[in-house]
């Protein structure tokens, strides 16, 4: 890996695209939500006012919070930014790849996920201590889901890293994949049968409490980081489920960005649809979510041998 | 035509796995009859041409797993007044772990065996044992005399699955005669049901234990 001018102006291309696209995802699905239940909506790009809006604010910080109040957000949008910048995009390719990338992206998301719970405990509130407690112990199930499906990947294309990983054309174990895939990622983005995003009610909300103290630009970064997770799991949904190396670049850059706006769309309808599932009744969807993927690795893994 | 077949047997285990992870009642019901008609409809995806063997022992079973025994079910539940949410005595994560482990160890004892090589490729064995093995943990894991029935029929699904192997020489009149004894059971079972729930209380197996003179 030669890191040349060009190859540095690419990344920052990209990461510049990663940042600006994310926040339309949150609006999306808002506005599919209204239309499901029949009102107009907020505007689709609402999520950018609000960046914009926070951004000027101040911030009020609790007196117990110590610097890794600010530290924290702050870590999470990088770690999210840097596990952004490793996933290739489609006919693009990526820019940083090398063995082993996938395992830094997961170990990313964790730093990420760290991030956010070390700031939550550091507001010295029971709340956000609750929030994170709930956050962390979901998360246990929830990476047991990614690994497994990240192994089925690879087992299923043989290579470690991500470029090759999501370029082969899915098996039969594709549907399965995307399911758990996607149950994933409504976990991991705390929408609806896990978490309401719009709940305000501190005792059943998990990623909400976790930020409840956050205000101003903070606040704005750990929104941005939201969305940045977001658009990086449907990323991944898309490019591990349909077989995009078959189609010529430029359908395949469509089909890519389409099938991103599609899952966002799906996430909406599942959220008008469904109602948040009862806290014990949620490591149960997490353990399908798990098996899903576990199906898919039997299925790749037998495939390989046979 | 395997491809096909496996689908199905795939589906089936699927629904092997929702039957141990759903906590209502009539959502294990639906199961459990969605199975059935899917395993109804295996004889007429394995015989390439379709005998009329076939076709009556597949609408028979479609018939009668996908309508009339669901529907006593219902009605018994609706008798008989039961709360609908399940008591496990296996909880639901335990016992879908247990099943997703059942069913890689169907797959694994499925190789092992000794089998002809025209079911070598086909998900029948394995599916039949996984089906069995659910059918087993649900009577076992719930208490209720309904979910139990449930498991009985799963039980009996996996069953009829090993049948299919045999499709060829079995006589219509054994097939006939399975469907019509489990019709009789679950009915029986319906009747019994309305009477352990006029006599306990409760639907709760446990409380039979304690029966005296």
């Amino acid at each position: 890996m030669t890191l040349t001018l060009t190859s540095l102006a690419d990344l920052l291309a990209r990461l510049a695209l990663w940042a600006i696209v994310a926040p339309l995802l949150p609006g999306l699905i808002n506005r599919v939500k209204a239309w499901v239940a029949g009102r107009r909506g907020p505007p689709v790009l609402q999520l950018y006012y609000d960046l914009g809006k926070l951004w000027r604010k101040g911030v009020v910080v609790s007196t117990l919070a110590s610097p890794g109040f600010f530290i924290g957000p702050v870590v999470t949008w990088v770690a999210l930014l840097g596990a952004a910048a490793l996933v290739p995009l489609g006919p693009l390719g990526a820019t940083l790849s090398f063995r082993g990338d996938v395992i830094l992206l997961v170990y990313l998301l964790a730093l990420a996920r760290f991030a956010t719970a070390w700031a939550a405990w550091e507001t010295g509130s029971a709340f956000e201590g609750m929030g994170a407690a709930r956050e962390v112990s979901y998360a246990v199930l929830a990476e047991a889901a990614i690994i497994t499906a990240v192994l089925t990947l690879s087992v299923h294309s043989g290579s470690l890293s991500l470029a090759a990983l999501l370029a082969p054309t899915p098996g039969a174990g594709a549907a399965l994949l995307a399911a758990g895939w996607f149950i994933v990622l409504l976990a991991e983005n705390c929408r609806v049968p896990f978490d309401d995003p719009n709940t305000h009610l501190e005792l059943t909300m998990i990623h909400e409490a976790m930020v409840l103290d956050h205000s101003g630009p903070l606040l704005a970064v750990v929104l941005h980081g939201a969305a940045l997770k977001l658009m990086l799991f449907a990323m991944l949904l898309v490019q591990a489920v349909v077989p995009l190396g078959d189609l010529s670049a430029s359908v395949a850059g469509a089909v890519l960005w389409v099938g991103v706006l599609g899952v966002a769309v799906g996430v909406g309808l599942v959220e008008s649809l469904l109602a948040r599932y009862a806290f014990r009744r949620v490591p149960l969807l997490l353990t399908t979510a798990f098996l899903f993927c576990w199906f898919a690795l039997m299925l790749a893994w037998k495939g390989g041998v046979a | 035509m395997t491809d096909h077949l496996n689908l199905l047997i795939g589906l089936a285990m699927g629904l092997n796995l929702v039957a141990l992870g759903s906590s209502r009642l009539p959502s294990l019901i639906r199961v459990a009859a969605f199975q059935g008609v899917v395993l109804g409809l295996m004889p007429l995806v394995m015989e390439p041409e379709l005998g009329v063997l076939a076709g009556l022992i597949a609408s028979a079973t479609v018939l009668m797993k996908g309508l009339v025994i669901p529907g006593l079910l219902r009605r018994a539940m609706r008798a008989a007044r039961i709360e609908r949410d399940l008591a496990p005595l296996i909880g639901f994560l335990p016992s879908l772990l247990l099943g997703a482990a059942g069913m890689m160890g169907a797959v694994a004892l499925a190789r092992q065996l000794p089998l002809l090589p025209e079911h070598r490729n086909s998900l029948l064995v394995p599916g039949a044992a996984a089906t069995v093995f659910t059918g087993l943990l649900l009577l076992v894991g719930r208490t209720k005399a309904i979910s139990q029935v449930c498991g009985y029929l799963i039980l009996e699904n996996g069953i009829y699955l090993f049948g299919l192997l045999l499709l060829g020489s079995t006589p219509l009149l054994v097939e006939g005669g399975i469907l019509l004894d489990l019709t009789v059971a679950v009915f029986v079972t319906g009747i019994i049901v309305d009477r352990i729930q006029r006599a306990f209380d409760s639907l709760d197996t446990r409380k039979l234990t304690a029966l005296h003179e």
